[in-house]
C-alpha cells in the first residue's frame, strides 16, 4: 500500500470525481464524499512529504512499465512540498465551501460543480507528481478544463466571458508548452524528466533546444501568470465563485511556478538556464516590473476580489524574483513563498468569500461598517492583510526576510530598497479596505447584517490563524524550504 | 521567581486584561475596573524586576527561535527598565483620567478604546525588554498597528486623515529604512543581540556604519525626527488620554528608547566616533529640535502646540545620543522620563480643559486659570519641568546634556540648547499667563468650574511627580549608567 | 532547395501563425476557437512529422522491414487530439452561455453591455 502512494495522490480526487457527479442532487453527500476526498489527498500528501523530507527521491512506475517507457511518478522534497500546498488548501476550502456554494450554484448544478473541482484539483496533482513531460501537459490541461468550468459558474455574467478569455489564453500557453516538449523529444528521443536532464547536455548547444526553452518559458508563463501575460488572471478570479478564486489563488499559479522550476533547474540545469541563456536578466525585469504594476492597480481597485486579484500578480513576480536571484537562498525564497502566499492569499480570499456571503458582494462601498458587523471576518481580513504586507510575526514576514537576504547576498541593494517600497504599496492597497470597513458609516445601517455561519468562519479563522503559526515557527518552513531548493539545485530526480 | 516568569509577567498582564477588558464590556463600570486594576498589576509585576536590575543582573528569556540563530528574545537592562516603569506607572494615572475623559467628553466606543490600549502597552513593555533588535522591531510594529485605531477612534474625516498620516509614515520608515538597516546589520555583523559595548566595532565597516546611521535613526520614525515628524501633530486628533500617554510617553518615548538602544548597545559609543554621520545626525536633530520650537510657537491649539513641542523635546535625546559621550547619552536618557512626566502633564491639562470647556484654541482660553486653578497650576509646574527650571526634575536631564556636549566640545550645540530653552519658556508660558491673568472673552464667571476629579487628581498626581524627580533624579541617574559600563572580557 | 524538403514544418509555421492570428484579431468568440483549432492543429502535425522516417513505415513487425516510423509521437497526439475536442466543447459550450446572456457573440458588441476590464 505504501508504495503506491504517489499513485494513490492522484488516483483519490480523479476517481471520486466521477462518483461525486453521480448523486444529483443529494448535493449533502456530494459535498461530503468530495471533502473526504480532499482531507485522504492531504493524509497522503502529507506521508509523501514525510518520507521525503530528508531529501530522498521516491520513483513510482505507472503501471509498472519501467521508465523512460513507461510514465514515472517522482516525489521529492520539491514538489511533496507543493502537494502539501494543494491537499492543505484543499482540505480547509471545502468545509468552507458547503454553504458559500449552497447560495453561489444553483442545486441541480452543485454535484457537477464538485466533480469539476476535484478534477481541477487532481489535475493539479498530476502535473505536480509526474515526471513525464507529455503528462504534465494532459494534467495542465485537465486542470485547466475543469478550472473554466469552474469560473464560469459565477454567479456575476462576465464571469462567462472571464472564462472564455482564460480558456484561449491557457490553451494557448499549454500548446507553447507542448511546441517546446516536442522539439525537446526531436533532440533527445525521451519524454522523461530524469532522462531529459540526463541527455540534454549533449545537445543543448542547438537552436532547437534554445527554442525549446523559449517555448516552455513562454507557456509556463502564461499559465503561471508572469507579468505582462496576467490578462487572464484579474477577471477570472474576480468573478469566478468565492470557493474556485480560494482555490484557484492558492494553487493554480503554484504549480506553474513548480513546473517551471523542475524545467529551469532538473531539466535544462542551473547552468544552461542561468549561465548560458541568461535567464536571470529576462526575469529580473519581468519580476520587478511584475511586482511593481499589478500593485499599482491594485491600489486603485474598487472592488476588493478584483484588488486581490492583482496582487496575486504582484505575488508571483516575487517568486519570479527569488529564482531570478539565481542563487540557493534566492530559490528558498520563492519555495518558501509558494506555501506562505498560498495560505495567506487563501486566507483572504475566504474573508472575502464570508464578506461576500453577507454583503452580496466587495465593492469598497458595500463594505463600509463590516468591521462592526462582522467583526470576525474582518479581524481575519485584517490578520491575513498584514502577512500580505509581511509584518513581523506572519507568514509573508519569513518570507520577505529571506528575499531581502537573497538580494543582498547577490549584492543587488537597489532591489533591496525597492522590496521594501513594494510592500508600502502591499500596506496602502490593505489599509485601504481596512479603513472602510471599520472608519466607515455603512450605508443603510438598519438593514441587519450578521457575522458568516460558523462552517464558512472556522476555515477562515483557521487558515488566518496558520499564517501566525508559520510566521512565529518559520523555522520549519524555511527548513523544508531549503531541502527542496537543494534537491532542485543538486542531482536529477 | 525564574527569570521567564518575571519577564513574561508583565507581558501577559496586559495581554490578560485585554481579554477581561473585552470581555467585561457591557458593563461600564466593571471594565473600567478591570482597565485600572490591569494596569496596577502591570506596575507591580514590572517593579518586582528593579531590585535585580539595579543589583546589576540581565534576567533573559528567549521564548523561541524565529529563524536559525535568530529569535524573540527578552532581557532586561537599566534602560530597558526604565522605559517598562514609566510607561506601566504612567499608565496607571491615565487609565484613572482616560474614564473621566471619556466619560466628560462623551467619546464613544469606549471598550474598543481601552482594549487598544491594552495592546500598546503590551507592545511598548515588548520594545522596553527587547534582547535584539529583532525582536523590538516586531514589538515596534504592533505597537504602530495598534495605536492606529486610537488614533482614528472618532471616525471622522479629519481623524481618518490623521491616522492615514501616522499609519503611513510609522509603517513607512520602519519598514522602508529599519527593517533595511536591520537586515544589513544581520547581514554584516552577523548578529542583532543588544551587545554592551556595541556589536558593530571589528565587525562593520565604517563606511557602512554610517550609511546604517542614518538608516537607523531616519527608520525609527517614531523618535520624530524632521522631516519624518508629520506623524506626531497628526496624530492629536485622538482623544486627549491617547495624546497623553502615547504621543508623550509610550509611541515617542519607545522611538528615542529605541534610538539610544542602538546607538549604547548596537554601534556602540566608540564606534559611533568613527562614524562621520553621527555628527551630520547630530545637526539633524539640533535643527529638529529649533525648528519645531519655533513652530510650536506659532500653533494656537494647544494640542497642536504640545505636539510640536513634542518633537522638539525628542530631539534633546537623540541630541544626547549623537554627542557620542556618557555623560550627555545618560542625560538623554534621564530626559525620556523628565520630559515624560512633564508632557503628560501638561497633556492632562489640556484634556481637562476640553472636557470642562470644549475648548481646544488657546486664544479662547484667557481667563480660564482662575475658573480651573488646579489645572492650570498643574500646567505651570508640567511646562517649567518641560523648560528646566529647578526645582523640577527637567533640569537634571538638560544640565547633563549641555555638560555633555561642553565636555565634547560642541559649543554650538550648547548655544542651541540655550536658545530652545529660551523657546520653550515662549510657547509654553504664556497660556498660563493669559489664563491667570487675562479677563476671560465670554465675560466674567465667579466660582470655580474644574473639570471631574477623575481628570483632575491624575493631573495634580504627575505635577506631583515632576517635583519628586527634582529630588529622585541620582538614584534614576545611578540606575542608568548601568547601561553604560562595557564588562571587561 | 532542400529547405523544400523538410515542406511539412512550413506548412505548420502557416498554419500555426494563420491560427494565432486568428486567435488574436477576431473578435467573433466562434473565429477564436476555430483559429485556436488550426494553432492546435498545426503543433498536431508538427508531432506527426517528426516520427516520419524517410521510407518508414507503419509500425507494424513484418518480414523484411526494418525502418518504421516513430509510433510514440502518434500516441501522444492521439491524446492532445482528445484534448483538444474536449476544449473546442468546452469553448462552444461557454459560447452558447454567452449567446444566451448577452444575444451576441461578437466582442465589441458585448463589451458594449458589459464593461469587462
Amino acid at each position: 500500500m505504501l508504495e503506491h502512494l504517489p499513485a494513490l495522490q492522484v488516483a483519490i480526487a480523479l476517481t471520486a470525481a466521477p462518483l461525486v457527479m453521480m448523486f444529483g442532487r443529494a448535493t449533502r453527500l456530494a459535498w461530503a464524499v468530495a471533502t473526504l476526498a480532499c482531507w485522504a489527498s492531504l493524509a497522503v500528501a502529507l506521508m509523501l512529504f514525510v518520507q521525503v523530507a530528508d531529501g530522498s527521491v521516491i520513483s513510482y512506475e505507472m503501471g509498472g512499465w519501467a521508465p523512460p517507457w513507461g510514465i514515472e511518478y517522482s516525489i521529492d522534497a520539491a514538489n511533496a512540498w507543493v502537494l502539501v500546498i494543494i491537499g492543505l488548501i484543499s482540505a480547509i476550502v471545502m468545509p468552507f465551501a458547503r454553504q458559500s456554494v449552497e447560495q453561489e450554484i444553483s442545486e441541480s448544478r452543485t454535484a457537477l460543480f464538485y466533480s469539476a473541482f476535484l478534477l481541477a484539483n487532481a489535475g493539479l496533482i498530476g502535473i505536480t507528481v509526474t515526471a513525464d513531460a507529455f503528462n504534465i501537459f494532459v494534467f495542465f490541461e485537465i486542470s485547466a478544463l475543469a478550472s473554466y468550468a469552474l469560473i464560469a459558474m459565477g454567479r456575476d455574467r462576465r464571469a462567462i466571458l472571464s472564462s472564455f478569455q482564460y480558456l484561449i489564453m491557457g490553451t494557448v500557453g499549454t500548446t507553447f508548452l507542448l511546441i517546446g516538449i516536442g522539439f525537446l523529444y526531436i533532440m533527445t528521443g525521451t519524454l522523461n524528466l530524469g532522462d531529459l536532464a540526463a541527455r540534454l547536455p549533449e545537445v543543448s548547444d542547438t537552436r532547437t533546444i534554445r527554442a525549446a526553452f523559449g517555448f516552455i518559458a513562454v507557456g509556463i508563463s502564461l499559465k503561471l501568470a508572469l507579468f505582462p501575460l496576467h490578462l487572464w488572471l484579474p477577471n477570472a478570479y474576480t468573478y469566478a465563485p468565492s470557493m474556485v478564486t480560494v482555490f484557484l489563488s492558492a494553487t493554480a499559479t503554484k504549480v506553474a511556478i513548480y513546473v517551471l522550476l523542475r524545467f529551469v533547474y532538473t531539466v535544462f540545469g542551473f547552468e544552461f538556464s542561468f549561465v548560458e541563456l541568461a535567464m536571470a536578466w529576462l526575469l529580473m525585469p519581468l519580476a520587478v516590473l511584475g511586482i511593481f504594476i499589478p500593485s499599482l492597480v491594485a491600489v486603485f481597485q474598487t472592488n476588493v476580489k478584483r484588488l486581490l486579484a492583482y496582487s496575486s500578480v504582484a505575488q508571483v513576480g516575487y517568486m519570479i524574483l527569488g529564482i531570478s536571484f539565481a542563487s540557493a537562498l534566492g530559490l528558498t525564497a520563492s519555495i518558501l513563498h509558494l506555501f506562505n502566499h498560498a495560505i495567506t492569499k487563501a486566507a483572504l480570499f475566504m474573508a472575502v468569500g464570508c464578506l461576500v456571503y453577507r454583503l452580496g458582494g466587495v465593492s469598497l462601498t458595500q463594505l463600509a461598517g463590516a468591521g462592526q458587523r462582522m467583526p470576525w471576518t474582518m479581524a481575519a481580513f485584517v490578520v491575513a492583510g498584514l502577512s500580505l504586507i509581511g509584518i513581523p510575526l506572519t507568514a509573508g514576514f519569513v518570507t520577505k526576510w529571506h528575499l531581502l537576504q537573497a538580494a543582498l547576498e547577490g549584492g543587488l541593494w537597489p532591489i533591496a530598497v525597492f522590496l521594501l517600497g513594494t510592500s508600502l504599496l502591499a500596506a496602502l492597497y490593505i489599509w485601504k479596505v481596512v479603513e472602510v470597513a471599520y472608519f466607515q458609516e455603512p450605508e443603510n445601517p438598519d438593514t441587519a447584517v450578521s457575522e458568516a455561519p460558523l462552517g464558512m468562519l472556522i476555515p477562515t479563522l483557521v487558515l488566518t490563524a496558520s499564517t501566525v503559526v508559520f510566521g512565529v515557527f518559520g523555522n520549519f518552513t524555511v527548513a523544508s524550504a531549503q531541502t527542496a531548493a537543494a534537491v532542485l539545485m543538486g542531482a536529477a530526480p | 521567581m525564574s527569570d521567564a516568569t518575571m519577564i513574561a509577567l508583565p507581558l501577559l498582564v496586559p495581554l490578560v486584561g485585554l481579554l477581561l477588558i473585552v470581555a467585561s464590556g457591557r458593563v461600564a463600570a466593571l471594565r473600567d475596573a478591570v482597565t485600572v486594576v490591569t494596569a496596577a498589576t502591570m506596575f507591580t509585576a514590572v517593579l518586582q524586576l528593579l531590585p535585580r536590575v539595579s543589583a546589576g543582573e540581565r534576567p533573559r528569556l528567549e521564548l523561541f527561535e524565529f529563524f536559525p540563530g535568530l529569535g524573540i528574545t527578552f532581557e532586561v537592562e537599566p534602560l530597558g527598565m526604565v522605559f517598562a516603569l514609566l510607561a506601566s506607572g504612567l499608565w496607571i494615572i491615565t487609565a484613572i483620567y482616560a474614564i473621566g475623559y471619556m466619560r466628560g467628553a462623551k467619546e464613544k466606543h469606549h471598550t474598543r478604546f481601552h482594549a487598544f490600549f491594552a495592546v500598546a502597552l503590551f507592545s511598548a513593555t515588548g520594545i522596553a525588554f527587547a534582547g535584539n533588535m529583532l525582536t523590538l522591531f516586531v514589538f515596534y510594529e504592533v505597537l504602530t498597528l495598534s495605536t492606529y485605531p486610537l488614533v482614528a477612534h472618532k471616525g471622522s474625516e479629519v481623524a481618518k486623515r490623521g491616522a492615514r498620516t501616522y499609519l503611513g509614515l510609522l509603517l513607512g520608515t520602519s519598514v522602508g529604512f529599519l527593517l533595511m538597516a536591520i537586515l544589513l546589520t544581520w547581514w554584516l555583523a552577523g548578529t542583532l543581540d543588544f551587545t554592551p559595548g556595541g556589536i558593530m566595532a571589528g565587525t562593520v565597516d565604517p563606511a557602512y556604519g554610517s550609511i546604517l546611521l542614518v538608516l537607523f535613526l531616519y527608520g525609527i520614525g517614531k523618535a520624530a525626527l524632521m522631516p519624518f515628524h508629520r506623524w506626531l501633530p497628526a496624530a492629536m486628533v485622538a482623544p486627549t488620554p491617547v495624546s497623553a500617554l502615547l504621543h508623550a510617553v509610550a509611541v515617542v518615548k519607545a522611538g528615542v528608547f529605541t534610538v539610544l538602544k542602538v546607538t549604547v548597545y548596537l554601534f556602540g559609543l566608540d564606534y559611533l566616533t568613527e562614524l562621520w554621520t553621527s555628527d551630520v545626525m547630530l545637526y539633524i536633530a539640533v535643527f529638529t529640535l529649533l525648528t519645531a520650537s519655533l513652530v510650536a510657537l506659532r500653533q494656537d491649539n494647544l494640542k497642536a502646540r504640545l505636539a510640536y513641542s513634542t518633537v522638539s523635546q525628542l530631539s534633546y535625546i537623540v541630541v544626547g545620543a549623537m554627542l557620542v559621550n556618557s555623560i550627555a547619552a545618560l542625560g538623554g536618557s534621564m530626559h525620556i522620563v523628565m520630559h515624560a512626566f512633564g508632557k503628560i502633564t501638561l497633556f492632562f491639562c489640556a484634556g481637562a480643559i476640553y472636557v470642562a470647556t470644549k475648548k481646544t484654541e488657546i486664544s479662547d482660553m484667557d481667563g480660564l486659570g482662575r475658573r480651573m486653578p488646579f489645572t492650570y497650576a498643574a500646567f505651570f509646574i508640567g511646562a517649567l519641568c518641560v523648560i528646566g527650571i529647578p526645582p523640577l526634575g527637567g533640569v537634571w536631564s538638560k544640565w547633563h546634556l549641555m555638560s555633555g556636549a561642553f565636555d565634547a566640545g560642541y559649543g554650538l550645540v550648547v548655544i542651541a540648547l540655550m536658545i530652545s530653552t529660551l523657546l520653550n519658556i515662549g510657547y509654553l508660558i504664556p497660556p498660563v499667563v493669559r489664563g491667570f491673568l487675562l479677563p476671560s472673552k465670554d465675560g466674567e464667571e465667579t466660582g470655580m468650574r474644574e473639570a471631574p476629579l477623575l481628570c483632575v487628581l491624575p493631573l495634580s498626581l504627575t505635577a506631583l511627580g515632576c517635583l519628586i524627580l527634582f529630588v529622585a533624579a541620582k538614584p534614576l541617574a545611578e540606575l542608568l549608567s548601568g547601561m553604560l559600563v562595557v564588562p571587561v572580557p | 532547395m532542400e529547405w523544400l524538403g523538410h515542406y511539412n514544418y512550413w506548412v505548420v509555421v502557416v498554419l500555426m501563425m494563420i491560427g494565432f492570428y486568428i486567435v488574436i484579431a477576431q473578435g467573433n468568440l466562434i473565429k477564436k476557437l476555430v483559429g485556436l483549432n488550426i494553432f492546435q492543429t498545426s503543433v498536431f502535425v508538427f508531432f506527426i512529422s517528426l516520427a516520419y522516417l524517410e521510407d518508414g513505415t507503419a509500425p507494424i513487425a513484418l518480414e523484411g522491414v526494418s525502418e518504421y516510423s516513430n509510433p510514440l509521437p502518434h500516441v501522444l497526439i492521439l491524446t492532445a487530439i482528445v484534448v483538444g475536442v474536449a476544449l473546442t466543447a468546452m469553448g462552444l459550450a461557454l459560447v452558447v452561455r454567452v449567446q444566451e446572456t448577452y444575444g451576441t457573440i461578437e466582442e465589441d458588441e458585448i463589451h458594449q453591455q458589459d464593461d469587462l476590464h
